[in-house]
């Protein structure tokens, strides 16, 4: 069975544009992507992933506010049982221009297991997922 | 001359309705109460002496008896799902739609003491669901095992992930347990399937709760006990809404049911969005969809509607009333059969048949909110959007008997006051006068079109 992943935009944030376009290219890839859609808060993309037994989250955030809202997800995902499962965060996470090895280490600090930059390529998500669940 | 007999085996009144199915005309209607103590029959003969006097019946053949019930409490259920939000909510308004009343929700993995629980309750269906198709499976097999375990003869209804059926279905007829099983409630995240659920609990209800109910011999008379009534009023609702094949229905409707206990309100609407800019929020809504507010009633439930409503709400709608709310309330849930009849007792009823209209419509319509972002203002709906719905419909006896039905279904219509709850703005109110929507669910079993056709002329506008 193909893998599942929870895919959302997380906080108040409502792109909705780059959520289909990796929609898109994470189903081409064989996913089985379920899209919980924009404005999502940490609990649904929790409950999503119990309910479809998800292998990973895949978060974006694109208005800046983006460490704010992720702030705490990986306890929750404690608390909720789901162990092992991936975390993976892209987009303008955080506001202004920062240094990015700065940002990815506060992520990889807060439980991320990948975290990308603005204008990343879906291609290498996709890539590093394949590598992350030993496809 | 062709005519069916329909009856409601109510919780307190036995009614039937006679219909002459060659002119669609309702012949008459009667009631007696009901008697489930002793012999459920006793109430009926007594009811149907009383249609007698109404219609010569030498001359009326009873081509059809049909019945449904909420007599001996209805059908209680208990409804068991994953996460509380997603798929326990699901098995909860999928157990609603057929008619059930709910005794409990119970969400991942049940404990031995919920377990007990569950059975002090007593219910007569457990509906088991959890996990999409394809999703999580330990949850509803570490459920089934343990229902295996100790429900005993307590039908369960599993309509969870398809790929852990196989699994309880071994688990269960090892351990003996009556059980069906039926397509997700929840296939996908957010896609709601509520209606194949609904129809097994039917199956089970026709098939056990019937008989366990001590109605067998009501079964001997009639063609069979086809639903819980709650479900006939929604049949109803979905076929005066969406018509048929040959005869065109009204479009959508809000059906507003108060009665002693519960206030029940049925939509037929896909609640889509109404303006534009707004984004859906959470589960998908059932198109016919079922609320019920256990804690709203004019009689039994006085004191719940008072403790939820509040001293203030109620005053609001009568102002000048010379009793004191709380004692009032007292009052009315320690007599159920009281009857206003002076002028300050039929505004009291009236007051509260407003309350509990108002606060259950709040809370079956949808709520929408504004969200401060940084780009701006975003509106999110959570639930459906009913401000253009075309009708709403009063039903129940308070609405029925009262000389006022408009006033009351009124505060059930979109105010500025609280602009977030998508109430309809301007439907047109209509009353269920003759009291027969019940009657009409269960005539639209095997006559569709003469059931629209009826409810077309017998529900009129307030």
């Amino acid at each position: 069975m193909s893998k599942t992943i929870i895919l959302g935009v997380i906080g108040a944030d409502c792109h909705a544009v780059g959520n289909k376009i990796l929609d898109r290219a994470f189903s081409d890839a064989g996913f089985n992507v379920i899209n919980i859609g924009v404005m999502c808060s940490q609990e649904e993309f929790i409950n999503a992933a119990i309910e479809t037994n998800a292998d990973a989250i895949i978060v974006s955030s694109l208005y800046g506010h983006g460490e704010i809202d992720c702030r705490g997800l990986r306890e929750k995902c404690e608390e909720a049982g789901l162990k092992d499962i991936l975390l993976y965060a892209g987009g303008n996470l955080v506001v202004g221009k920062q240094d990015w090895s700065e940002v990815e280490k506060r992520f990889k600090e807060m439980g991320f297991n990948r975290v990308y930059p603005p204008g990343t390529s879906p291609e290498i998500g996709i890539k590093d997922l394949k590598n992350d669940l030993g496809l | 001359m062709d005519a069916a007999l329909l009856i409601d085996f109510g919780s307190t009144y036995t009614k039937l309705t006679a219909v002459d199915l060659e002119n669609e005309e309702i012949l008459a209607t009667a009631k007696d109460l009901t008697t489930v103590q002793t012999d459920i029959m006793i109430g009926f003969n007594k009811a149907f002496d009383k249609l007698k006097e109404k219609i010569d019946l030498s001359n009326v053949n009873f081509v059809e008896k049909l019945a449904c019930s909420s007599a001996a409490g209805g059908l209680k259920m208990i409804a068991i799902g994953l996460v509380p939000e997603l798929t326990a909510e699901a098995a909860k308004r999928a157990a609603l739609g057929a008619g059930a009343r709910i005794l409990g929700v119970y969400s991942y993995e049940l404990t031995k003491h919920e377990m007990d629980e569950i059975l002090s309750k007593n219910p007569d269906i457990i509906l088991l669901a959890g996990g999409t198709d394809g999703g999580n499976r330990d949850c509803i097999i570490h459920n089934a095992k343990l229902l295996a375990k100790y429900i005993g003869s307590v039908p369960v209804v599993v309509a969870g992930n398809k790929n852990a059926q196989e699994e309880i279905e071994e688990i269960f007829k090892e351990a003996g347990v009556y059980f069906k099983i039926t397509e997700n409630v929840m296939p996908r995240l957010n896609q709601i399937n509520v209606e194949p659920a609904r129809e097994v609990i039917r199956e089970i209800f026709m098939e056990k709760i019937v008989e366990a109910k001590g109605m067998k011999k009501a079964e001997s008379f009639v063609r069979g006990i086809l639903m819980p009534t709650p479900a006939a009023v929604l049949k109803a609702a979905r076929v005066l809404a969406d018509g048929t094949d040959k005869e065109e229905g009204i479009g959508e409707l809000i059906i507003i049911d108060i009665g002693g206990a519960t206030t029940d309100v049925h939509s037929i609407a896909s609640g889509e969005p109404s303006k534009a800019g707004v984004t859906l929020r959470g589960l998908q809504e059932p198109y016919a969809k079922r609320t019920v507010e256990g804690d709203l009633g004019m009689r039994v439930s006085a004191v719940s509607l008072w403790e939820a409503a509040g001293t203030r709400r109620i005053k609001k709608f009568v102002p000048n009333t010379p009793y004191e709310i709380e004692d009032r309330c007292r009052y009315l849930q320690a007599n159920v059969n009281f009857i206003p009849e002076k002028e300050e007792d039929v505004e009291f009823d009236e007051a509260m048949g407003m309350v509990a209209t108002e606060m259950a419509m709040e809370r079956h319509v949808g709520i929408i909110e504004s969200v401060y972002t940084p780009m701006g203002i975003i509106y999110s709906q959570v639930g459906k959007d009913l401000l253009n719905v075309r009708y709403l419909i009063g039903t129940g006896g308070v609405i029925v008997h009262s000389q006022n039905p408009k006033k009351i279904l009124s505060a059930g219509k979109f105010t500025m006051e609280s602009p977030n709850y998508l109430k309809p703005t301007n439907p047109e109110i209509l009353i269920d006068k003759t009291y027969i929507l019940s009657a009409m669910g269960l005539l639209a079993e095997k006559y569709p079109d003469k059931a629209i056709r009826i409810m077309k002329k017998y529900i009129v506008k307030a």
